[in-house]
């Protein structure tokens, strides 16, 4: 025997840091703040057809909802569900205003770079995401909405986008469950609206174990109607790809 | 950036280059030359006319929902707006707008958000998404699904509350609105008009819109 390897993966992402990841149906993925005022930038997609993936606009008309929490579900451009938000400590994650770029970061925080201030330099989401899309084969064009986790921006009557200082305190988490295999690919870097002055990443731990079947009473099933059409969707592509649901 | 930013435009039918009328459930691609400014026109009022945009000398570049909020600070789409891509590239201004409310988070309809939203059996109506893909594929080579990127409704009203609900809601648009928006570099535009059925949008009512282009 030479299995060293835990049931249950724990990656810490340091401040400014990426990851990406192939993740098997039946997961829970628990995403940890390590410090105060933490965002993570996201994105799903169907590992074993990446041309599927996280749809905003799909996500959100079809829970009538701006944001995202607990027994919402993340759905796919062909009405799948990527993944189920089954716990949440934070209350509100951040669906609509991307990630980072190169160029904000520059002008919001002043210019950085790695000769000078070597891995201390201000990342950016826009590269990180770039590079952990191209690591898997994909490349700007699959760039889509992120969600940012533990981020609150509400609009005001008149459209006009609030970020929420503080909004996440240290040692609260929040748990996708895997309905789908999917590649998810991170970057914890700030969120672009982010009004304070200096450049604010922090740690984050992400832990991956064996999720609990899905039950007939379960939150993210019964959240709407339109989730469980979403899970029957799922369901049926699974039992054609994989030859069974559980 | 406010809601409506109400501006009329001073441009003449007769020194158009360009005038067509796309019924519901039809799609149009077009591109537009730095300078060309195009109207799109809710004939009957509370249409949606569902719009991509791509920088014509990088397809691959597509138009930016995001970026094109978050840089105005504003969810809603009016004069003055300016339409940005992936990757920052200033794509159309917005040179006029006499609705005042236009989507830019609700999405294009499809076959499989249709079975999610509504019901099942609904798959087999006829959706934006489908139009867009044809169009696509019809195009250009290059582009395939993953290019498809969350588009611009014009006309259609989906208001988000402070609290965090969206809903979609009647047209506010009404007979002969417009929008107007000028190419800041070449421009390919998709447009699906949408021939959405289940959906109080549009008062269960697809209706034509007319597409007008001048040189400047």
């Amino acid at each position: 025997m030479i299995n060293t390897v835990s049931s249950i993966i724990t990656k810490t992402i340091p401040a400014g840091g990426k990851w990406s990841a192939r993740i098997q149906r039946g997961k829970e993925i628990t995403f940890t703040a390590l410090e105060d005022g933490a965002n993570v930038s996201i994105l799903l997609y169907n590992a074993d057809d990446t041309a599927e993936r996280y749809n905003m606009p799909d996500t959100l008309k079809a829970q009538y909802t701006a944001f995202l929490t607990k027994g919402n579900v993340l759905m796919t451009d062909q009405g799948r569900v990527l993944a189920s938000i089954v716990e949440d400590m934070v209350g509100w994650h951040d669906a609509i205003s991307g990630y980072s770029t190169r160029l904000m970061i520059d002008e919001k925080y002043g210019k950085t770079t790695y000769q000078e201030n070597r891995n201390e330099w201000y990342r950016s989401g826009e590269e990180n995401l770039m590079v952990e899309l191209f690591r898997n084969g994909l490349t700007t064009s699959d760039l889509s909405p992120v969600i940012n986790i533990f981020s609150k921006v509400f609009c005001d009557e008149a459209g006009n986008m609030n970020f929420v200082e503080g909004h996440t305190k240290k040692g609260e988490t929040v748990t996708l469950r895997t309905e789908m295999d999917v590649l998810l690919v991170l970057s914890n870097t700030p969120n672009p609206l982010d009004t304070r002055h200096t450049y604010q990443s922090t740690p984050i731990e992400v832990k991956i174990k064996d999720a609990e079947p899905v039950k007939e009473n379960d939150i993210c099933l019964n959240h709407r109607d339109e989730n469980r059409r979403a899970f029957e969707n799922t369901w049926e592509y699974v039992m054609l790809t994989k030859g069974g649901i559980q | 950036m406010s809601v409506l930013n109400y501006v009329e435009s001073e441009r003449k039918l007769e020194e158009a280059i360009y005038n067509k009328k796309l019924l519901s459930g039809e799609g149009w691609l077009h591109t537009l030359e730095p300078g060309e400014v195009l109207r799109i026109v809710d004939v009957e009022g509370n249409q949606a006319a569902d719009t991509l945009f791509y920088d014509a000398d990088h397809p691959s570049d597509h138009y930016s929902a995001i970026n094109t909020i978050g840089r105005q600070r504003n969810i809603y789409l009016s004069t003055g707006s300016v339409l940005l891509t992936e990757s920052g590239k200033e794509l159309v201004k917005i040179v006029a707008d006499t609705c005042g409310r236009h989507d830019t988070l609700g999405g294009a309809c499809s076959a499989q958000s249709n079975t999610v939203r509504y019901s099942h059996d609904t798959l087999p109506m006829h959706n934006c998404r489908d139009t867009f893909m044809l169009q696509m594929a019809k195009f250009d080579n290059r582009t395939t699904k993953r290019d498809l990127a969350p588009n611009v409704n014009f006309f259609m009203n989906v208001p988000v509350t402070p609290t965090g609900g969206l809903r979609f809601d009647d047209g506010v648009s009404a007979p002969g609105y417009y929008v107007e928006m000028q190419a800041i570099n070449a421009t390919t535009v998709v447009i699906s008009n949408c021939p959405q059925l289940n959906n109080p949008c549009n008062a269960y009512n697809p209706t034509p819109i007319q597409l007008i282009i001048w040189d400047k």
